[in-house]
Parts: C-alpha cells; sequence; structure tokens
C-alpha cells in the first residue's frame, strides 16, 4: 500500500488539492511576513485557530468556518490594540494567552469526538470534505487576487515605509490589509500543517528563497513554489510511510529545502557580486 | 514652486512654530537647521501633505499640498537595510516610476531604461544588481537621489540625507543634489543638524528654534546676535576658516548645526 494506492481514494485527491492551495497562498505571504517582521503575528494567528475552531465546532460544528471567524476577529484585535509597530508583539502575545484561555475553556464544553479540536494543533490533511475545499478554493484565489493587487505599494511600504508615506503610499491601510491577508492565509494553513507548525509553510520556504536571490519577483516566486513543493511531498511520502504525521514529513522538506538555500546561498550571493565588480561586501 | 504664508504647525497641542513666511526661488539651496524636535522634519511633512497647517496657506507649484505629489523629489536619511531583504539597488530606485501603484509592476522596457540612464547619471551602475542590504551608506543615497530624480521633481526634499556617511559620500551627495538644481533649477530643502558640510552650496538659511524662526544668508543667521536671539542665552559662532562652530555654555546646543564646542570643530554626527 503506497503512494499509488491511496491516490485512488477521493481524501487523498482532495488532501493533495487542499494542500497545494494552502501552501501556495503561504508562499505568497512569506516573504512579506518576513520583510514586515510578522513571524510572530504569524504564530499567534495560527495557535488562536484552536480556539476559533473549538468555537466553530461548538456552535455550529464547523472548526473551519469558526477559525476563519476568528482569525478576522483577532487581526481586527491585532490591529486595533497595537497600532504601532513597537508594540505589536506586545499586543500579540497578550491576545494569544487571553485567546488560548478561552479556547480551552470552550473546549470544556465540547463533548463531541475531542480529537476533532486537536486536529486542528497539528494538521488534519485528511479529512476535508468537498465543500471545504471549495472554500479553501474561494479563500486562495481572494488571497491571490489581493496580494497580487497590492504587491508592488506593500513591497515599497515593507521596505521603505518612510519614502512610500512621501509618495502617497497609505502604509497603514495596507499593513491592516495585510493583517487581514496573513490571519485568513495562516487559519487556513493550519488545516493542513497543524497551528502549531504552520510557520514552515509561511516562514520556511520565503526565507531560503531569500538566500537564493535578491530579485523581489524572483523571491515570491521560489517562495510560492518551495512551500507547493515541501506540501505535496511531505503528503505523497505520507501516503508511503503512513506511520507518520504529513505535517512533520511538510516540515521535514521546508527545513531540508532552507538548509540547503543556507548552504548554496553564498556561493550564489559571491557570483553575483564578482559579475558586478564589486569586491566589498 | 513653495510658498509659506503666515504658516503654523501644531502638534499634539505644542505649536512647532508659526506666522512662518518663506518662498523658495528657482534654484534655491534653503537649509533647515535647528535643534531636535523643533518641526525641521514637520516642515517637509507639511509640503508633501502629510502633516496640516494649523494655520496660514501652503502653496507647492501654486497648488495646496497633496499626499503623493509627484512634482515632490524626497530623499530620507540613509538607514539600516536587513542584509537578506530581497530589495536589489535597481528595485529600490525602481521604486520611484510606480512603486506607489497598485498592480504586481509587470516588466516594463521604459521604466527599466530611465532606471538604468538615472542610476549611470549619480554613478551607481556598478551595483545595480547588488542587494540594498549589502551597500554602503554613500551607496544607498546615491540610490536615494537617483530614486527622487526619476519623478522628474520641481522641488528636492531631502531630510538628513548626509546623517553617518563619511566625509567623502557627503560631498559626493552634496555635489549630486547641487547638480541638479543647477541642471534643472529645481530648489532644494535641505533639513540638517550640521550646516558645514552643505555650507558652500547654501543660499538661505532657515534657522528654528522652539517657535521663533530666522532666515536668511549664512552670513546674516549664523551671529552670536541672532543666535543669541533665537535661543534666548547667550551663544557665540565662531568661524574658523569656511566652518561654523557654535558655542553655548548650555548643554543644549549638544545637538546643534556647526558642531559643537564640546566636541571640536571636527566633530561629525
Amino acid at each position: 500500500m503506497g503512494i499509488w494506492y491511496y491516490l485512488q481514494f477521493g481524501f487523498a485527491q482532495h488532501a493533495l488539492e487542499a494542500a497545494f492551495l494552502v501552501a501556495a497562498s503561504c508562499g505568497l505571504i512569506g516573504p512579506f511576513v518576513i520583510s514586515r517582521s510578522m513571524a510572530f503575528a504569524v504564530h499567534g494567528t495560527s495557535e488562536l485557530a484552536f480556539t476559533g475552531a473549538v468555537g466553530g465546532l461548538l456552535v455550529a460544528n464547523n472548526p473551519l468556518a469558526g477559525a476563519l471567524i476568528g482569525a478576522l476577529v483577532v487581526a481586527g484585535l491585532i490591529a486595533g490594540l497595537g497600532q504601532r509597530t513597537s508594540e505589536r508583539d506586545a499586543t500579540i502575545g497578550v491576545i494569544l494567552a487571553a485567546g488560548l484561555g478561552l479556547g480551552v475553556f470552550l473546549l470544556g464544553f465540547y463533548h463531541g469526538y475531542a480529537s476533532e479540536a486537536l486536529n486542528i494543533l497539528f494538521g488534519n490533511i485528511f479529512g476535508v470534505s468537498t465543500g471545504q475545499l471549495v472554500l479553501l478554493a474561494g479563500i486562495a484565489l481572494a488571497v491571490a487576487v489581493v496580494m497580487a493587487a497590492m504587491w508592488r505599494p506593500l513591497l515599497f511600504a515593507s521596505v521603505d515605509p518612510d519614502v512610500a508615506r512621501a509618495r502617497g503610499v497609505r502604509t497603514g491601510l495596507l499593513g491592516l490589509i495585510f493583517l487581514f491577508v496573513l490571519a485568513v492565509t495562516v487559519t487556513e494553513a493550519a488545516q493542513i500543517v497543524g497551528t502549531l507548525l504552520v510557520l514552515s509553510l509561511a516562514i520556511t520556504p520565503a526565507a531560503a528563497a531569500q538566500r537564493l536571490s535578491a530579485n523581489p519577483f524572483t523571491v515570491t516566486v521560489l517562495s510560492v513554489a518551495l512551500a507547493v513543493v515541501s506540501a505535496e511531498g511531505g503528503l505523497l511520502l505520507s501516503f508511503q510511510f503512513a506511520s507518520v504525521r504529513p505535517s512533520v514529513l511538510i516540515v521535514a522538506f521546508s527545513f531540508g529545502f532552507y538548509l540547503v538555500a543556507r548552504a548554496v546561498g553564498p556561493a550564489l550571493a559571491t557570483r553575483r557580486r564578482a559579475a558586478f565588480g564589486r569586491v566589498s561586501a | 514652486m513653495v510658498e509659506l504664508r503666515q504658516a503654523a504647525v501644531t502638534l499634539g497641542g505644542r505649536t512647532l512654530w508659526d506666522q512662518l513666511d518663506l518662498t523658495l526661488a528657482r534654484g534655491e539651496f534653503l537649509a533647515v537647521l535647528g535643534p531636535n524636535g523643533v518641526g525641521k522634519t514637520t516642515l517637509l511633512k507639511v509640503l508633501l501633505g502629510l502633516v496640516p497647517l494649523s494655520a496660514g496657506t501652503v502653496r507647492v507649484n501654486g497648488e495646496p499640498p497633496r499626499r503623493g505629489n509627484p512634482t515632490l523629489g524626497y530623499i530620507p536619511q540613509q538607514q539600516a537595510f536587513d542584509r537578506q531583504l530581497p530589495i536589489r539597488a535597481r528595485d529600490l530606485v525602481r521604486f520611484g516610476v510606480d512603486g506607489h501603484r497598485w498592480g504586481v509592476g509587470l516588466r516594463s522596457g521604459t521604466a527599466r531604461r530611465r532606471v538604468r540612464e538615472v542610476m549611470d547619471a549619480v554613478g551607481a551602475t556598478a551595483y545595480a544588481d547588488a542587494p540594498v542590504g549589502l551597500l554602503s551608506g554613500g551607496e544607498q543615497q546615491r540610490l536615494r537621489i537617483a530614486q527622487a530624480l526619476l519623478g522628474d521633481p520641481t522641488v528636492l526634499l531631502c531630510d538628513e540625507p548626509l546623517l553617518a556617511l563619511d566625509l567623502a559620500s557627503q560631498q559626493a551627495v552634496t555635489r549630486l543634489i547641487d547638480e541638479r538644481r543647477r541642471s534643472a533649477g529645481t530648489p532644494v530643502v535641505f533639513v540638517t543638524h550640521e550646516v558645514n558640510p552643505v555650507l558652500p552650496y547654501v543660499d538661505r538659511i532657515l534657522y528654528l528654534v522652539r517657535g521663533k524662526w530666522a532666515i536668511g544668508p549664512p552670513p546674516e543667521i549664523l551671529t552670536s546676535a541672532r543666535l543669541t536671539d533665537l535661543y534666548g542665552i547667550a551663544v557665540d559662532v565662531i568661524k574658523v576658516r569656511d566652518r561654523y562652530i557654535v558655542v553655548s555654555a548650555d548643554d543644549e546646543l549638544a545637538t546643534e548645526p556647526g558642531g559643537h564646542a564640546h566636541h571640536g570643530p571636527g566633530h561629525r554626527h
């Protein structure tokens, strides 16, 4: 019973499709997460997907919808309470602690199958229904459209905020939109790799890509590609090694890419510098 | 090009300056001096349409300031970019063409040619593909000038562009800015806390001190009498060769233009 055996089943195909959608969205936002120093925001919103999921389970027996609504609430709270970048991390920490407490409290009222809620912590890619797949596709499409629309000014605002403001870029508004995009993407990803390992799709591929190129467009394409290959590769491998959770294999893939990128990155950079006659770093 | 009449700015209940009258002439180099927190940068923000006046009027090219006015070139102080930041020198300059527009910014031959030309003009071609995080402050500031020149600005607004640069880079950057105003008649508003590096180019000084201000050519403003009047405490201005040194018993002048007695004339911030 290997890869080909499992691929005949609907759940396996759904899993591969869901993994693609989630990984592509994560890879797309990854470079901005790094340049805007929002790794902790990713971590915070992904863990709070747990609270939202429990709430969704309790109210409508729908953890994904609950997690998505929870993500929007969390993004709104982060934006509202942490106006300045300097206070953002502290704000996320506070919201994270309070939110997780609420999640554990809510879990006490849930008398169903407890692993349903715990799945969101570690990811449950094999339970994706057709309806959820359609929802994931809609979200991935929306994320792609929004990111494409604001890619250039968001890049400007992320690397050079003062000049961007001087040029009339609404840096605050873009930051807010990105925060919501991030929250939704991360919550979606929590379905696949679990909230605890979301960073492996939202940060690691982008961090690897940055080691390989300094061209912002190339980095984005590489980041998406590495995230997708990690997610699909990890998933396919988990069909072969059924005793290992797919999220573990996904992390193994993306971390492997990162290590390779770190190893070959300096050589690439040296060649680039040599090509343009720069001696100093 | 730039005109302020009886202009005042109040931020957080505090009036930074008021009754300011200022008209920039074609090709004029105006240095804006003064201690920290007197509203030097705020003056630039007013012109950029980011901060409103609390009284008076301001006109930029005959119109009220507006956000994203493409006729203004803005050159900030150098900053520490992360070494891994995936932005090359040419990408930073390219923001000057279309960084503020929505969309992805597809490859455009025209944009690329203009970026190449302007990078050539400031001598930045050699490191066009280098990540900005690996550039020196002087190299980075050349890119800033290229970025600002891309919009073919009618006014150049510079906010401490020489800060933390070595002497050679300070001169190179100032020369580039000076070249632009000579060739195109673009007036320059140059916020700085040290006047000496730009002194050869300065036509007039706007000196702001806690709500008070004075404007005029350097020899008129940089005198013991004028600065004593502005600060309200005894201030001596000493001229050593081509440099002005502002001296006071009061430590308040620690961030003063023109060097400080405690540090000696060679001091650079």
